[in-house]
């Protein structure tokens, strides 16, 4: 135990008296939740419109009305002509161009039928689909507000709920993300560089040498990133709740009992890792390529998985933030219990075991 | 100091011990005895098979054939016992560079076992020795080279082994801090510590009481400095080294 408890000391020291790496793993999730928060919001917001109306009249006015108070829209202007059109287009003065036909008004009073013409900037496809779906919407209910109940007309209202997330905020789809890409560099990533440290350092021989178990080696190793992630874990859900305002719907124990377990899938690699390699260098790289990107592409952090290849979706499957966002997405968003996420739960449980498995069999190889 | 070992006297015994990786012979069926309170010399070219011999005896590797014994332990039955009885320092100079002096004695001390109150009497009086008190609260990096050894060497022997291992424990100091530490290693004789070491360094070579010289895995001489100098008719050890080393097959890695 004495032996244990002077060991984990030193791992402490050994990551506190770096005081940049404190800095960054500390500091790693804010960033990460603000810029994916913030910077590189999903969210189309103050999409900015320029209308092409030859008649301005009240039925025009207003649909530019509500267009330009919807927080996703800003318009900017009015143009004359499909020439000005295009140059709003190449100078990026606007990514939507909404073109009125003439006598908008008239002919709707009239005929009950009128055209306007949506055109977008598709540079980005989803924000386009996006946006283009709000300015539709806007539209269709300008129709349902003017047009009087008629008998036996006949008119089909779809009314769309959005569950989980009425405001559609990307919050609530990377917050699970973020926590799921945290844990697997802090985790498996410091982990396997802190272990190979030792082995570069020439260090792991003295302590191969000496009567420490290997198994204390091992633990007083992960120890500390335990905490680390346990703080950072933490760290993410306060900012989440508090900031982004994503509620935690589900219980919190339950999530927390998830972040345990894929903390421990996640330590179970890194040392997986530190098995297979004997420089800091090779570890990064492995655990950077082989974990962080998988961890970004395939776990439907950014790219939802049903819409990949079917071979992908299969590659998916033994990427463990797959199903540790999974989880969290359920149980934080959903606000479902433990009972929701048992396969989540399971594949994980089953992850870790083979992984610890086969490093700890491969860490005692290496000592005779 | 508990001694274990069936004879008091002799701290390693090694028959035929042989090491293969694949086709290849490292340590091709040596055999030698290193009495208590020995400086054991272990010599040999890169590639001889010095390392791999030593880490048999540490118990970091298993023999492929052949038995031993260190400090009255089996090698191939009780490496875990022998681990608590040996000291090791590598020629990789290894202590943690981001710990304190003094951490790094605790560090040691707790991971033989030993008690808070043993582990701070030793350093206080270790600090005094090696005339270390202020480098005490220092961290292990800004030391010199030499410091850095001395401490190194220091550490292996804290928890009082048995035998210390020493692989080419003054890679890239000047012969003065090399004699230096030879002080402190005759000082842990004193103690009635066993030491084996490896060098390629000739001048230490003079320094123990007897040497074994490999020669592509096989030990060729094994005699005091004085016996060798006189059977193969040298003048020091590096023409006594000079002349095995000419008959290496292998290349040098």
């Amino acid at each position: 135990m004495k032996q244990l408890l002077s060991f984990i000391r030193k791992e402490f020291h050994h990551i506190f008296r770096d005081k940049a790496t404190v800095m960054i793993l500390l500091l790693m999730p804010i960033i990460q939740i603000i810029l994916f928060g913030f910077a590189l919001s999903q969210e189309v917001k103050n999409t900015k419109v320029v209308v092409l109306s030859t008649t301005s009249d009240e039925a025009t006015r207003r649909i530019i009305n509500r267009i330009d108070a919807s927080e996703y829209f800003d318009v900017v202007g009015t143009v004359h002509n499909s020439d000005e059109i295009d140059a709003a287009f190449r100078d990026g003065k606007a990514k939507l161009a909404m073109i009125f036909e003439d006598h908008f008004s008239e002919n709707l009073k009239h005929t009950g039928k009128s055209h306007i013409q949506l055109i977008a900037d598709a540079t980005d496809p989803n924000a386009a689909n996006s946006f283009m779906f709000y300015a539709s919407n806007i539209i269709t209910n300008y129709q349902q507000d003017i047009s009087q109940p008629q008998s036996g007309g006949g008119m089909i209202v779809p009314e769309v709920k959005m569950l989980y997330n009425p405001q559609m905020k990307s919050a609530f789809n990377f917050v699970p993300g973020v926590l799921g890409m945290i844990m697997i560099l802090i985790c498996a990533m410091m982990t396997s560089i802190a272990i190979v440290r030792e082995k570069e350092m020439g260090t792991m021989e003295i302590l191969l040498v000496s009567p420490m178990k290997p198994m204390y080696t091992i633990l007083s190793k992960i120890s500390p990133y335990f905490v680390l992630s346990v703080i950072n874990f933490a760290t993410i859900m306060l900012l989440s709740v508090f900031v982004l305002k994503v509620p935690i719907a589900g219980s919190f124990i339950s999530l927390f009992i998830v972040s345990l377990l894929y903390i421990f899938v996640a330590l179970a690699l890194g040392l997986l890792i530190s098995t297979v390699t004997n420089s800091q260098l090779a570890a990064m790289m492995i655990s950077g390529m082989g974990l962080m990107i998988p961890v970004m592409l395939l776990s439907g952090m950014i790219f939802p998985i049903e819409n990949m290849p079917a071979f992908l979706r299969f590659i998916s499957n033994f990427v463990p933030a797959r199903w540790y966002i999974d989880a969290v997405k359920t149980i934080m968003i959903k606000g479902l219990g433990l009972g929701a996420v048992l396969k989540d739960v399971g594949v994980l449980v089953l992850m870790g075991t083979v992984l610890v498995t086969i490093s700890l069999k491969k860490f005692k190889v290496r000592l005779e | 100091m508990g001694v274990r070992g069936l004879n008091m006297d002799t701290v390693i015994k090694v028959e035929n011990l042989t090491k293969r990786f694949g086709n290849f012979t490292a340590v091709d069926n040596i055999s030698f005895e290193v009495k208590r309170g020995e400086i054991f010399g272990f010599l040999g070219a890169n590639g001889a098979g010095k390392t791999t011999a030593m880490r048999m005896l540490c118990g970091l590797s298993i023999p492929t054939e052949g038995k031993g014994t260190v400090a009255g332990y089996d090698i191939f039955k009780q490496p875990e016992l022998i681990k608590k009885s040996i000291g090791y320092m590598s020629q990789k100079f290894s202590m943690y560079e981001d710990l304190k002096v003094w951490e790094n004695l605790e560090l040691f001390g707790g991971i033989y076992g030993m008690n808070d109150k043993v582990i701070k009497q030793k350093t206080d009086e270790l600090m005094i020795k090696l005339n270390f008190e202020d480098e005490r609260d220092k961290l292990v990096k800004s030391l010199p080279l030499g410091f850095k050894q001395k401490l190194a060497f220091s550490v292996s022997i804290f928890h009082q082994p048995q035998v210390v291992f020493l692989d080419e424990p003054t890679g890239g100091v000047d012969p003065i801090t090399r004699r230096r530490f030879w002080e402190m290693i005759y000082d842990a004789t004193a103690q009635g510590i066993t030491v084996f070491v490896t060098t390629h360094y000739m001048d230490e070579a003079e320094y123990c009481d007897r040497v074994s010289i490999m020669v592509d895995g096989r030990i060729e001489a094994l005699d005091s400095p004085d016996n060798l100098k006189k059977q193969f008719n040298a003048k020091n050890m590096d023409e006594v080294f000079q002349q095995l080393a000419r008959k290496a097959k292998r290349v040098d890695n």
